[in-house]
Formats: C-alpha cells, structure tokens, sequence
C-alpha cells in the first residue's frame, strides 16, 4: 500500500482529518458465525434512521428477500445455503434418503431472476414413493445415488465498511460525505447535491443514490446515536452479539480470538475480512468474520480504494503536460530560430 | 427457537459459547438448527416415538439418575391391579370406553390410595373416590364435559400412609417397572421406522443427552408448539417429563422442559386466564352439579396434602377480591355470584356453536382466527353465522372483514348482502401505548411503562374493560334483580387519569397482590387466610406488590446481584425463579455436585438456604417423616421436592387428570401417510374429532383406501419476520418487505417428482381446502424414510391472509380441527396434503377443485372419525 493516498498516510484517520483530541476510532466488528438471520439489525437501522421500505419482492435468495445494501438498506442479512459440512456440526443429510442439492438450482434461478412458470401439471396422485426391497435384503438405498452429504446455513449481515482509506470521501466534490471523530465516513444529507461521483467509487458497492431524491444514502454508523455514546441501533438490536461495536482495537483483538476459538472447535475456513490496516483500503472500520470466501457473501475479495491511483495519475499526466509543455514551448523556441 | 424466539435465542447462543452441546430436532433445518451442533430431520407427529426411544435407552441401559429417581419420583409406587397397559392392549389402555370415546381412570390409580391430579381433570382421583354416590355423576361430568376441567390441582391423596412403594423398583406393577414394559419396543431400529430418524444419528442423540446428564451437568429441553399443537399434545410434553425426571434435570439449574410461548405474556394469560374453565391462580371454575357451596367446592378439589391444602384461602382471598364488603362469610363471600361451567366452551366448540347457531356473539381481543385458527374457512362460516362481532385490534385484520373480501365471497359461496353479523371494529392500543405487565415463561412478571399515547380512537385493554364494565353497572344502577347482584356487588373502582380515563393498571397488579384487612400489601400467599380478612386477586402473584413496591418493575443489573438474578423483575410464586429446586439437593440436602449447586440445607442454622427462594417449608429438615394424619404442606416428607403433589413426587406415571393414559404413547396423527407400526389402534382414541364434519371433514390414512389423493405431509410454521396470523407484522412496511410473499418449502426430491419448481406457484390441496403458495426448493427440507416408504414433508408458513401490505392465502385454510382431548389443541403441526404446479383455480372453481378431491379420496362424514381402531386382545372389559 502506499502512503500517498488523496486522504492522506494510513493512520489515525480522525487525527488525520484535523480533529485536535479525538476519541478512538470506532467501528463493528460483524461475526456472522453467531449470526441467527433474524433481521433486527435491519429494522432497527430502519427504524433509527428513517430509511424508506424499498419493496416487496420474494427474491428465492434463501430467505433473503432484501438483496443487497443500497440507498434504503444500510444493513443486509444474507442467506446462503450450501451443501458443505460447517465444523463439526452434523446436520444429518448424510444419513437421509436425499437426492441432489437445491442449491446449484436456487442459484441458477437467482441469476436468471424469476425463471418461467411451468405449466399446470394436474393430478399428482402419486402416492407416498414406497421403496423396492433391495434385492440382497440389505439397507434400502436412498432415491439419489449422488445425494446430498452435508448442508450448512449461513447468515451474514454486512454494512458500509467506513473505510480507512474512503474513496467516497475522496472523489465527494462538495464536502457532503466526510471523516468523523469517530473515524466514520458520514454523508451530510443536506449537502450531497446527488453528482453520484461517490457510486462508481466505492470497491464495496455500497453508496447508492435514492431514485426520488438523486442523493446519496449510506450507514452512518447512526452518528447521532454515537455522538449521545449511544451505540448503533443495529448493534443494539442484535439478540446474539453478532454485531459489535466498540472501539477499533478491541474489536480487533477480540476478533483474532474469536477465529482462533472456531479453528479449535474444527471450523477451519473461520477467517478475518477488513481486518488487516494492510489491504487494499487499509483495512475498514466495520469488519468482518466469514466462514467463507468472502464471494460466497457477494465481498470483493481483494477490494482496493478506487482513489489508489489518482495521485500517481495526476502525476504522470503533471508529467505528460510538462513534457507536452516543454515540446510546445520548444517548438516555439525551434521557430524563432 | 431462533426463527420464534430470538431474543431469547441469546441465551442458547451464551451457552454454546460456554461449551453447550445445542441439538435441533424439527423436521426443517430452521435458523436455529444452522446454529445447533446436531440437526435431527424428523417425520411432523412422530415425537412421542423419538422420547420413547430415548426413555427406553436410558432404561435398558441403567442410565437413569437411580437416586433422584427412587426419592424424587414416583417410579417406586405399586399402581392397582387393574392397569393393563397399550402393550397388554394393543394401543388402548384399561378403562375404555366405547360409549363414551374416553378412558374410565379407575384402573389406573396406585394401589390402596386414591389420587388426583396437581394438574389436568382432577375428577378423575378424588370425584370417582366418592364411590357410592359419585360414580354415576362423575360418569356423566366426564361424558357430558369431557375434558372440560383443566384446573390445576393438588393432587389430593386420601391415605397417603396406604402408599405401597418398593424402592428396589423391582415390584413387577411398581411405576419403574410398568414403564420398562411400555417403552421396551421403542428401540432404536423402530425410532427409525416411525420417524424416518436413522439409527446412527438417534445413537449420537441419545448419547449427547445422556452424557450430559449428571450430578454435574443438566439437559434443558426447550419446545414451542411444534409440540402441543397435536391430538396427543399433552403427552408429548409428557414424555419430555418423564425423560427428565429419570435423568434428574427437573428442579435442577439448567434442566427443566421450557415451553416457549405463542407471544408475549401467554403465560400471564393462563396465570390469571383468559381460559373458560379456570379462574386465576389455576383455581377451577365450579360446576353447577356439585359445587352449591363454597363447602363443597374446595371439598371437591382442595387437596388434603400438599400446598393446594390451602385452596380454600385462595379461594375465599379471590373472592373478596372481585365482591369487597358484598363478600362475607355469612353468604359464603359471594361464592353463589360465580358462574359455573356448563360445557365445553373451548375455541374450537365454540365454532361450531356458532355453525350450529347457538353462539350468537363474539369478542375478538387481539385474535385472528380467520387466518390464525384451524380450518379458517369454518371460522369464518362460524362468523357469518353470528349476530354480533366485535374485534379489537391494530388494523383491520381479516376476521373483522371477512363478511366484504373473505375467501367466501370470492368463490361466491357467501353474499354480503345475506351475511347478518353486525361487526363491530374496535382499535387497539399496543404495549407500548399502555403500562402493564407481561408475564415470561420463566414464570417471571416484567413491568412496561406506557412510552406514547395511543393513536385515535385506539384504547388499551384495561379501559375497554374496565369502561364496558361501568357502563353495564350504570345500565343496572337501582335494579332490584338477583341476577344483577353479582354484577352491582362488584369491586369495580380503580382510579382513572388522561382524558380518556386511562384506569390505572398499577392498582390492578396491588389487587392481584392483595391487602391485609388494614389495607397493607401483602408479601406472600403464606399470609392468605380463609376468613375474608385477606384480599388478592391471584394467589400465585401474591408477594409482586410486597412492601408497597411494584416488584415487577425491577430492573437491576445483573453486575450488581448474584446470577439467579432476584431483583430483575418478579417471578411467582414468592419470586422464586427455578420450581422444585428441593430437587437441586440430594435427599440429605447437599448439593449433587459444587457445580451444580442451587439450593441446600443449613444444618447449623437449620433451614434451606442457596441461591434462590428454596421452593420448600423454610426450616422442614430433610429427615422429617410426616405424623399420621399430618395435612397439607406437613404431610409431605424432607425429601418430597414436588410439593404441589399430594405425594411430593414428580410422577412418571399419571394415575389420575389425564385423558390419553397414565403413559405417553406413541399415536399416529389425524392424519398420517403410514399406519401405526406400535399397535392396531392408530390414533390417540381419545382425541377430539368435530361434530361439523360438513366443513371439518377428515382425510383417510396410513393404507386406507383414498389415502394416497393426500401423500405429503404437511406442518405449519411462523417466520422470524412475522408475527402469528400477521396483525402485528403485515401492516408493517418494514417487516413486510422482509417476507413479502406467502411460500411454501420443499425438497428438490419433492419439487422434482411433482414438478415444482422454485419461485413458481404450487396449489396446496385438503380436504378443507386449496390454497397457493410460491414454492422455496431447499436443501433444508429432506425427505425421510419411514417404515417401507419415503415420506415428503412440506413446509407452510401460516402467517398470511388478504389484507395488509404482503398479502396470501391462509395456510390455515387447509388445517382441521381435530383436537388434544386434555387441552384441545388443535393439530397444525402435523397433516396430510396434495401439491401441485400452479396457482388455484379462481371463484367457484376452488370448491369445486377441493370437492373433486373429496370424491377421489372417497372422504365421506365418518372417514378418519373412528376412535377405537383395534379389538383391544386382552380386554378385560
């Protein structure tokens, strides 16, 4: 990484945008392995801030029907079913008479969107599918050969990031989005004049305009909340501790040690994403723990700020304008001769 | 627990991070099973079948908690001659009876003493005592109002000297040995076979419970009402008793069997009822045959050993409770003013009241039956049958329009114009717009201040009470009519505020609490006395206002208090938080283990010391053996933990106060795509089945002919999203938008045989009605493979109906109302259906698809109706 960027060197982001004494960098830590998908993180964001319903679609993603984060959804839980052991937990589709997975299917549904009804098929007076007695007199095979073997549920509700290196708040022409006390990255509603430039910015896909009023929406990490040391709704609504919130470093530390207690208890894919001040954004303010690679939740895996190689541009173009400069005033110079 | 409960869920997710082993048993791998550790898929209905199996691993492996077991339970007791068991009778025990669909209980009792129940129909023990006299009433009580009386009860034990007990539990008819017999078919290899639960994993079910209980450890067994909403509901919960007590986790920290209520404050709901056949602090509703005195009425039930000894104080405390000055002891404190129950007046009864045309009106408060209660459709008939209706809710939920845009009118089957219901919509206030108080199932009285003023016209429930109340008494005001005393006489005074005359619900709870004749609170149920100088409202909730203090209202940090956590909130009865926890110490009173220490014997100070409240006489020693002829709480001895029975034992085996048997066994459900592989008898014989099989009609099952038009099985379900049958939830953008559709869940084996396919439409098919649903294709649902078949299950979530903002057809359409004889409840969670691609077809066109399935299947008005379906071999009748 390096230490150029538009906003300045990694490190205190709060001291860096010119708060004299600021508190420490506040951020969540999101542990989707204790995640229960029951969604009150989304209600209570809702709730807190005023966010718009944003319609009714039964989207077959699992039992999400919310999609993904946007203008009118700043937190969103995903559901994700795979046909894949989670640690030790035994879910028993090994021992069940099952055929193949759903979940190749579900997802070719999703990626096509609502797929073509089929046809009224009527009569099904099938009967329950007795079993032929197997011809050696040993166990009744299951209907499928190539059954399912393991299935596990995964939850997940994600967020803005609130980057350490903000390309919102870099390419944000008119101050509207900018860096809090807090280390957060906030959007003043009543300056955003809705350019959009901050959209195509964000490696997260996370800032979204809202179609009837052209401005941009995001987490505020309820700043308002924070500011009256109140934590956020989401966190304060969540029954089970899978989104915490406090202060960058401790959240950290109690991360690392939350991985390590899974990879004891077998789950050995349990990983860190947003964690490390060393990647691409330099680490974000609302990290994560995944029980998978990061695209199964629909994250970047390796994100970069956007705004990375703005300063080596302007300075390769500073050089190709001083070298067009220098050209120009050189054939002038030629002419005179 | 996760998808209903998630709050609460918390804790589980708490305990999983102490290092708790967490086991998911649903048919469906729900939110929390992708949490537990272990998820056991098995067939909707079977569970009776699963318990059994675990009973009968720890018994024929010597696993139960020998100790416990022989001191706290009654696995000891010689039961009487006559009981035959369902294994001596294939399915059926001693006493049926034909003419009556039920049981005759006599056969059941211990032997030399006569027993009633703490809980369920106490007539069976001490009314059928009464031999002489009582046998022909008691006949008819039980005939006319079967099952009609779930009054708690001490259980009342004439004779409790006679108690023949062998504590080697080698007597061949002690209750130990009686349940080696009935569960020692309930093999793993037949868990299997019912509930499609492979032998490999029931093995790693078995072992994790068992392993973990201990001396050091406890299993909790938490349920909802994927458990009581059966035909034999009652005795699944039953069986989780009987599985514990031998395991010794009752009255043990972190043991217990956790109901896990509908909604908010349910359990309040039963404390001080909103049930026809109790009055508050489970206290019986009289009858008019036998109870034409006070006299009589606690003769009848008061038990004469065990706390329920004090009935007639509670009683009496009650009374003067609702009369004031009226009550004294020269009129028997008003006793005359108390209804009496005539019938049975359960929801279900009541429906087809009202098909009959004898229920002429009905008050909704926060129901929502035309989408929330079985077989909606007849409900809905029952409504439009009424003279009047009045609903009491947020929004304009279903049962208030259903006579403008119910399903009826659409297929033409009703006309608004001909409906002669006069409805009355009445809104509602919500929690948050009232003070009050909600009751957990951990027993435990929470209070919640009134944070904002209701909207409109909408009034708490206390007001629309209390002023109806006033308004009826000014409409009486100078009447001279006996019948009007009981409503003049009333004490019907609390003081209003606003401008609305909100009535203060902090003196409601003083009055549940109750006063001394001075007007001091009162501090604990200890104090109630039977001579009217004691006033309370509930006896269980006596000590909530002590000290002039509103208990309930507590909220100290857990940082400043030990982990039992006392002084959050209050728990009845006298705040104690775990119940029986006499149990928690061993019959010389010390702890089991350190670990598992809670409530112990202070020989130097000599008392009960621990924890918590010690649920036990304060300074009774655990040496004390009863005198003769000792009464009440003195009859139990020091090592008599279930102080609420008249033998202070938990029973394993019920000798009297329940309809199915003194044992859980395994019934298949109304409805079932396999027969009975246990017995000829295939179902609970004395469940409840409807009189109006016009619109109730039942679908045929296991083998019989027709029963293959209704293959899968099919069980109903809320989502976390949503509330009950949505007046909570589907006005509400934010939830709504969270489920918006009404779907149904299936297997891909499932969708592929029948041609489903996911997000597309499927028409779900009963014998009540057919209904459309958007089909989830999931993982989560896996076949199961049950005696020589695969059986598909389906999964319906039941929350919609046709008005709000997310709008379906009611999974409840299709449910029948065939009920639990103890409790009836009816069976939602298991039931059999037809699936098909496609949405339902419109207007008259959906009878007539239903009706065409009548006719394939054969169902006429007697199918399914049988209750007795074996010869009994062996019958000693």
């Amino acid at each position: 990484m390096t230490d150029n960027l538009l906003e300045g060197a990694k490190g205190d982001r709060a001291l860096d945008s010119g708060y004299a004494q600021p508190p420490p960098r506040m951020g969540f830590f999101t542990d989707t392995s204790v995640c229960i998908g029951c969604k009150a993180c989304e209600v209570a964001c809702k709730e807190w801030n005023l966010i718009p319903d944003d319609g009714l679609a039964l989207l077959g993603m699992s039992y999400d029907n919310t999609g993904m984060l946007g203008a009118d959804t700043w937190r969103h839980v995903a559901f994700i079913e795979q046909d894949r052991p989670l640690g030790r937990q035994n879910n028993a589709v090994a021992l069940m008479p099952t055929g193949p997975s759903a979940s190749g299917h579900t997802a070719q549904v999703v990626a096509a969107g609502l797929g073509p009804e089929h046809g009224a098929r009527l009569g099904t007076e099938t009967g329950a599918t007795r079993l032929a007695p197997s011809p050696d007199g040993g166990p009744r095979q299951p209907v499928g050969a190539d059954g399912r073997t393991e299935l596990r549920w995964l939850m997940a509700s994600d967020v803005c990031k609130h980057c350490t290196h903000a390309a919102c708040l870099d390419v944000c022409p008119t101050g509207s989005l900018f860096r809090t006390e807090f280390g957060t990255v906030v959007v003043q509603e009543d300056i955003c004049n809705g350019c959009g430039y901050c959209v195509p910015a964000c490696p997260y896909g996370v800032i979204d305009q809202r179609k009837d009023d052209g401005r941009v929406w995001k987490c505020t990490l309820c700043y308002d909340r924070m500011t009256g040391s109140q934590e956020p709704a989401c966190a304060k609504a969540c029954p089970t501790e899978s989104i915490q919130y406090g202060p960058l470093d401790d959240l950290r530390e109690r991360a690392a040690h939350r991985v390590a207690q899974l990879h004891d208890a077998g789950v050995a894919d349990a990983r860190l994403y947003g964690a490390d001040p060393d990647d691409g954004v330099g680490g974000t303010g609302a990290f994560f723990l995944l029980l998978d690679e990061p695209e199964v939740y629909g994250f970047p895996p390796d994100p970069v700020v956007t705004t990375r190689d703005l300063p080596a541009m302007w300075r390769h173009t500073a050089i190709a304008a001083a070298a067009v400069a220098a050209t120009v005033l050189a054939a002038f110079a030629g002419a005179r001769r | 627990m996760a998808e209903c409960h998630p709050v609460g869920f918390q804790w589980v997710m708490e305990a999983k991070a102490r290092g708790a082993t967490l086991i998911h048993i649903d048919p469906r791998l729900t939110r929390t099973g992708a949490l537990a550790d272990l998820h056991v898929p098995i067939r909707a209905g079977t569970d009776i079948a699963l318990l059994g199996g675990l009973i009968n691993h720890v018994l024929s492996n010597g696993l139960e908690f020998r100790e416990y077991v022989v001191n706290y339970t009654n696995a000891a007791t010689i039961v009487s001659e006559g009981f035959q068991d369902t294994e001596d009778l294939d399915g059926l025990f001693s006493g049926w009876r034909d003419d009556t669909s039920s049981y005759s209980t006599d056969s059941w009792q211990y032997e030399g003493v006569r027993v009633a129940s703490a809980a369920g129909k106490r007539e069976q023990g001490v009314k059928e005592n009464a031999r002489e006299a009582g046998e022909r009433r008691s006949y008819q009580r039980h005939a006319t109002e079967r099952g009609h009386e779930h009054g708690s009860h001490g259980a009342s034990l004439t004779d409790l000297h006679n108690l023949r007990r062998d504590e080697s539990l080698a007597h061949p008819r002690c209750v130990f040995q009686l349940l080696k017999r009935h569960y020692r078919r309930y093999t793993p290899e037949l868990v299997a076979r019912i509930c499609g639960i492979p032998e490999e994993l029931f093995g790693q079910l078995a072992r994790a419970v068992t392993e973990n209980s201990t001396r050091d450890r406890t299993t909790a067994w938490a349920y909802a009402v994927g458990w009581t909403q059966h035909t034999v509901g009652v005795q699944y919960i039953r069986a989780a008793s009987v599985l514990q007590l031998l395991l010794g986790n009752i009255g043990r920290p972190g043991g217990g069997i956790l109901a896990l209520r509908g909604h908010a404050s349910i359990q309040g709901s039963t404390d001080i009822p909103t049930l026809y056949d109790l009055l508050p602090g489970y206290l019986p509703m009289p009858h008019p045959d036998s109870h034409g005195s006070l006299d009589e009425y606690v003769a009848d039930d008061a038990s004469e050993t065990g706390y329920w000894g004090n009935m007639r104080s509670y009683a009496v405390s009650l009374l003067k409770a609702y009369w004031g000055d009226a009550a004294t002891a020269d009129n028997d404190f008003c006793f005359d003013y108390l209804p009496r129950i005539t019938g049975d007046h359960s929801t279900y009864q009541t429906v087809q009241a009202q098909l009959d045309g004898t229920c002429k009106g009905y008050f909704l408060n926060g129901q929502n039956p035309a989408v929330g209660s079985a077989n909606a459709r007849a409900q809905r008939l029952g409504m439009a049958n009424l003279d009047w209706l009045v609903v009491r809710d947020f929004s304009l939920i279903e049962s208030a329009t259903w006579w403008k845009d119910g399903p009826e009118i659409e297929s033409g089957e009703l006309r608004t114009e001909d409906i002669g219901t006069e409805v009355f919509f009445l809104p509602a206030a919500t929690h948050t717009e009232k003070d009050g108080s909600f009751t957990n199932t951990q027993r435990m009285l929470q209070w919640h201040h009134k944070a904002v003023d209701p909207p409109g016209d909408a009034r708490s429930d206390l007001w629309f009470w209390y002023h109806l109340g006033r308004r009826i008494r000014a409409k009486l005001a100078g009447s001279t009519a006996e019948r009007d005393r009981p409503i003049l006489d009333l004490n019907w005074s609390y003081s209003t505020s606003g401008p609305h005359g909100e009535p203060s619900a902090e003196e409601v709870l003083q009055e549940i609490n109750g006063w001394r004749a001075d007007g001091s609170c009162l501090s604990t149920y200890e104090e109630l006395t039977d001579d009217g100088s004691t006033v309370c409202g509930c006896w269980i909730y006596c000590g909530a206002y002590a000290g002039g203090v509103n208990q309930t209202a507590r909220r100290k940090p857990h940082t400043e208090q030990n982990w039992v956590a006392p002084e959050w909130g209050w728990a009845w009865p006298a705040n104690r938080r775990l119940l029986y926890n006499r149990a928690s110490a061993d019959p010389q009173g010390r702890p089991w283990s350190e670990r598992k220490a809670y409530v112990w014997w202070d020989a130097g100070k000599k008392k009960w010391t621990g924890h918590d409240v010690p649920d036990f006489q304060p300074t009774k020693p655990p040496d004390y053996r009863p005198p003769e002829g000792a009464k009440r709480q003195d009859a139990l001895s020091g090592v008599d933990p279930f102080i609420m029975q008249a033998d202070g034992k938990g029973w394993l085996y019920v000798p009297a106060g329940l309809s199915g048997g003194p044992l859980p066994t395994h019934y298949e459900p109304q409805e079932s795509p396999v027969p009975n592989l246990l017995y000829g008898q295939r179902q609970n014989p004395a469940r409840e089945v409807s009189r109006r099989r016009d619109v109730d009609p039942y679908h045929p099952s296991g083998d019989d002919r027709g029963s293959g038009v209704f293959p899968y099985v099919l069980t109903t379900y809320r989502l976390t999203e949503h509330h009950t049958a949505g007046g909570m939830s589907r006005w509400l953008p934010y939830l709504s938008e969270l489920q918006p559709e009404a779907f149904c869940e299936v297997s891909p084996e499932l969708a592929a045989q029948v041609g489903l396919s996911h997000l597309g439409w499927a028409t779900i098919v009963t014998a009540r009605s057919a209904i459309e649903a958007r089909v989830l294709v999931t993982d989560r649902m896996v076949p199961v493979r049950v005696h020589d078949r695969i059986v598909h299950q389906i999964g319906l979530p039941y929350h919609w109906g046709r008005n709000g903002i997310t709008t379906g057809d009611s999974a409840n359409d299709l449910t029948h109302m065939s009920r639990d004889p103890d409790v009836h409840i009816q069976e939602v969670k298991a039931l059999t259906c037809d699936i098909r691609p496609g949405r339902r077809p419109r207007g008259p066109d959906r009878r007539r698809l239903v009706e065409e399935y009548l006719g394939r299947a054969g169902i006429t008005a007697a199918t399914g109706t049988a209750h007795r379906t074996t010869e009994g071999h062996g019958r000693a009748e």
